[in-house]
């Protein structure tokens, strides 16, 4: 692990919030950058120490046909971010959005507009960079007014702007942004622009087409698997069974290298190489190798163990007995419990799980004979690759470019995971041939060498009253977090808030609660994946309310209503979920085809708000769900088919993930390989997903992952409102539903 | 030397016969339209026509093709059905990633070529290909509007 940020605020979920953007980075983005240095003051004095997003040159370039390249701070990756730039900045530039070509920006601490860091993930994109895009949509149109001002000299005052425009309307005179934009850039900025009032927006709140769907609809996007380099070797490889492992000898390397286009065969950290004419040859090369591995220890939870498994994890997650830390805490547990007519307790579990965007991990390394680095590869934090590939090649940062194409998925696949990243490899490859060299990770290598979403587990406790209402609750998390494992300098409490969000900061109005954290560490890469941690723990948490809803002998939507009294952004949701599926009913009732149940759950993910039912009925003991309604509040929107297709498309994964999805280890080895042994969603499974957009006007919350943690609780409580069986062990499939 | 008829045009390839279609038409000519997902055919993202047949191109070896005329996504707005499918996907705005869209077009193409108006049925049974962001819902509903 290389420290890559210092923070100075207490969590991420406080500091990349907002709350005053204290995060500084120690390793990878000095304030004053040397390339910052160089390009001199050409916009005044911010130009030596840039703020973030306030270099108009830095990311806009205005065409003379009128045409804009902006380079965005993010990576496209289906999420849309790429339109959603163009919306705002296009709105205060005064440009259509469909002019504008996005393209992902190098390394570099203009684009450090996070609160302070760079990155395309945990939903931030545009609920952090908002105001900021706007404000340096608005800082170029003011560049082109006052150029177009000196050029008719006219006052500022005079002039107007329409679609990329200038114009004079008192004499009649128009000048375009491409004839300005030279001259306009070589003004000093404005520190404070006017923004539009958004009752005259034209794009931002529309449904503005994407500006990536006809190219990804024909086959000209794109993507890192697409890019070619003059000169290039392709490579495979073949990784150790287990991580952490390493090749010794290689049985049949003379026959290997004489296999037809092969160039080298090579050792590498955890993984043996083939460098080809051809990426198929490579493989075949590859895959025919005969090696011999060092011994993985035989026991023992701190390495990848020859008798490690999914089922010794959990074991150990479970039967720790170390108290942890207190995640939340309120009112007097003890005395609730103490106090309880009943007592409700139930263990939650949640297998590992790989991502399986459908693009394979690849990547370019390209040395130039200058000393530097190109890198061609997914990801989604530029300045964190660039460090490490300077580090993997003995360079400095400032000697490499990075180069970020449109990723095919990602859903937190591609932030640096350490050995689960194919772009070390490929420098190493790149320098011990000479040669630009492409790396290409089969689907099999992928299944192999993915960072998994954390296998999990929680213990709920809750005491009822007479009346069956919840007046404690007692939560306890064992395991580890990706924000713990990876930007641990991030947190000041030993809290990892990537393993209790879903449970803490639930809106519920439970008197008494205490949730804690005890750090269990996996062998494993883990990662981030879609909704992270709330992508389980608010299947667990909504599931145990249900459970808690029935041993009081109350119904779950009555009973959250119960416990949101008072609080009207949540009881607006769930009334528009329930109006949407046509009034809440539980069930069982009779269905197209038989027996039906429906099941509610709420989240608050990533700032935003959700309220999910699900519809579902069995078929052959295997639950299949009808109906998503999903009731979404991110306090305000910038796209709107944009944020219904991201709702869509999370609770698509939601629905995968709880159904189908687990990655499982036996004897240090995963037992998936391909999408045959890692079924994910397919068409016949994908069912009617309605989604309502309720914008409260609550500070703006994510949108991408949001969508996700409802889904899996919703179909949980659906399926113990038909059947009565209470899944706790994810995903469903490993459980036999009985009929109904 | 293998000669193969690809979007109307002819080519010589040299590589070995077990070498699958899709990796000759992204690696050796340089068609990256077609993708490749998992090599197994269980995802599609490689699908191309064979003879106007969806076919996953990972699972076909050079040697099978033959005579056979390969069409990929790089021509499929050649096609009068391909532009109304292309068309449709635009209009209803189906790509997220778009990674297996090239897959899915061509499967759909495929589909209203033999099924002009397909049934639900249909629909299920001919568009088997994955996608991880779940566009499944604009996937049929493009269908079905390119089948209008």
């Amino acid at each position: 692990m290389i420290p890559l940020l210092r923070p100075a605020a207490p969590s991420r979920r406080r500091f990349l919030a907002g709350a005053g953007g204290a995060l500084v980075l120690s390793a990878l983005l000095p304030a004053r950058s040397a390339r910052a240095e160089a390009q001199g003051p050409a916009e005044g004095a911010g130009a030596l120490a840039p703020k973030p997003g306030t270099r108009v040159a830095a990311f806009l370039e205005i065409h003379p046909d009128g045409t804009i390249r902006l380079l965005s701070p993010f990576v496209e990756g289906g999420q849309g971010i790429a339109t959603g730039m163009a919306q705002i900045v296009g709105e205060e530039l005064d440009v259509p959005p469909s002019r504008f070509v996005v393209e992902c920006a190098p390394p570099g601490p203009d684009y450090a507009v996070v609160n302070g860091i760079r990155m395309t993930g945990g939903s931030f994109s545009t609920r952090s960079s908002y105001e900021t895009m706007r404000r340096l949509g608005a800082t170029a149109r003011d560049l082109m007014i006052r150029a177009a001002a000196a050029k008719l000299k006219v006052q500022d005052g005079e002039l107007t702007t329409r679609d990329g425009v200038v114009m004079h309307a008192d004499s009649n005179r128009s000048l375009s942004y491409g004839d300005l934009a030279a001259d306009a850039l070589k003004l000093k900025p404005n520190e404070s622009v006017p923004l539009r009032d958004p009752a005259t927006f034209r794009y931002i709140r529309q449904p503005v087409p994407r500006l990536d769907v006809r190219d990804k609809s024909t086959g000209r996007a794109v993507y890192a698997i697409d890019q070619k380099v003059e000169g290039m070797l392709y490579a495979a490889v073949q990784h150790a069974p287990r991580l952490g492992t390493e090749p010794k000898g290689l049985a049949n390397e003379a026959e290997v290298r004489a296999m037809p286009g092969v160039h080298s065969v090579h050792r590498l950290p955890g993984a043996v190489a083939v460098a080809a004419d051809s990426w198929w040859r490579a493989r075949k090369a590859v895959e025919a190798l005969k090696v011999e591995w060092t011994a993985p220890k035989a026991s023992g939870l701190d390495t990848v163990a020859a008798d490690f498994s999914s089922e010794i994890m959990l074991a150990a997650l479970k039967a720790s007995t170390d108290p942890g830390q207190v995640a939340e805490e309120k009112g007097d547990v003890a005395a609730a419990f103490a106090k309880a007519t009943k007592v409700v307790e139930a263990d939650y579990e949640a297998p590992y799980l790989a991502h399986a965007q459908l693009e394979p991990p690849s990547a370019i390394a390209r040395f130039d004979g200058n000393g530097t680095l190109d890198v061609w590869l997914p990801n989604q934090m530029p300045e964190v690759f660039q460090t490490v590939s300077a580090k993997v090649a003995g360079l400095q940062p400032a000697q490499v470019r990075i180069h970020s194409p449109m990723l095919g998925g990602f859903f937190g696949r591609h932030f640096f995971y350490e050995a689960s990243n194919p772009f070390p490899q490929a420098i190493l490859l790149a320098k011990a041939t000479g040669r630009p060299v492409k790396v290409l990770w089969s689907r099999e290598e992928e299944f192999a060498r993915d960072a998994v979403r954390p296998l999990s587990f929680s213990r709920f406790r809750a005491a009822l009253d007479p009346a069956g209402q919840p007046t404690a609750l007692e939560v306890r998390t064992v395991g580890e977090g990706p924000i713990g494992r990876y930007f641990s300098m991030m947190m000041q409490t030993p809290v990892d808030p990537s393993a209790v969000e879903g449970i803490v900061e639930k809106p519920y109005a439970v008197p008494n609660r205490r949730m804690t954290f005890t750090k269990v560490a996996h062998p494993v890469n883990i990662a981030f994946w879609r909704s992270v941690g709330h992508s389980m723990n608010d299947a667990f948490y909504e599931s145990f309310l249900d459970e808690v809803a029935q041993a009081g002998g109350q119904d779950p939507f009555a009973l959250r209503m119960a416990l949101l009294q008072g609080n009207a952004r949540h009881r607006t949701l769930l009334s528009t979920v329930a109006e949407m599926s046509g009034g809440w009913q539980r069930g069982p009732y009779r269905g197209e085809g038989g027996m039906r149940a429906r099941g509610l759950a709420m989240a608050s993910p990533f700032g935003s708000e959700t309220a999910t039912i699900a519809e579902v009925s069995v078929e052959g003991g295997e639950a299949r769900v009808h109906n998503l309604w999903i009731a979404f509040d991110p306090g305000s929107i910038v796209n709107p088919a944009i944020v219904k297709a991201q709702v869509e498309s999370a609770a698509a994964l939601g629905l995968s993930s709880v159904l189908f999805e687990q990655i499982v280890y036996r004897d240090g080895v995963r037992q998936s390989q391909n999408y045959d042994t890692y079924p994910v969603l397919r068409r016949e499974h994908m069912p009617k997903v309605h989604v309502s957009i309720v914008e409260s006007g609550a500070p703006m919350g994510g949108v991408g992952e949001p969508g996700l943690p409802g889904v899996p609780p919703a179909v949980l409580n659906a399926i113990a409102a038909l059947t009565g069986q209470r899944v706790r062990a994810l995903p469903v499939a490993n459980t036999k539903l009985s009929s109904v | 030397m293998v000669n193969l008829t690809i979007n109307g045009r002819h080519y010589s390839v040299d590589a070995e016969p077990d070498t699958p279609l899709l990796f000759v038409l992204r690696d050796t000519l340089g068609l990256t339209g077609t993708k490749y997902g998992c090599g197994i055919a269980q995802c599609g993202a490689c699908t191309v026509h064979l003879d106007g047949q969806a076919t996953r191109s990972c699972q076909v070896p050079l040697e099978s093709v033959g005579n056979q005329t390969v069409t990929t996504i790089e021509a499929i707005e050649q096609d009068e059905v391909g532009r109304k499918v292309v068309e449709a996907w635009v209009a209803l705005q189906v790509p997220q990633c778009g990674y297996c869209q090239s897959g899915q077009v061509m499967a759909a193409t495929a589909l209203l070529k033999q099924t002009p108006h397909p049934t639900e049925g249909d629909i299920v049974d001919a568009m088997t290909n994955l996608c991880r962001c779940g566009t499944y819902n604009a996937i049929a509903a493009a269908v079905r509007q390119a089948a209008a």
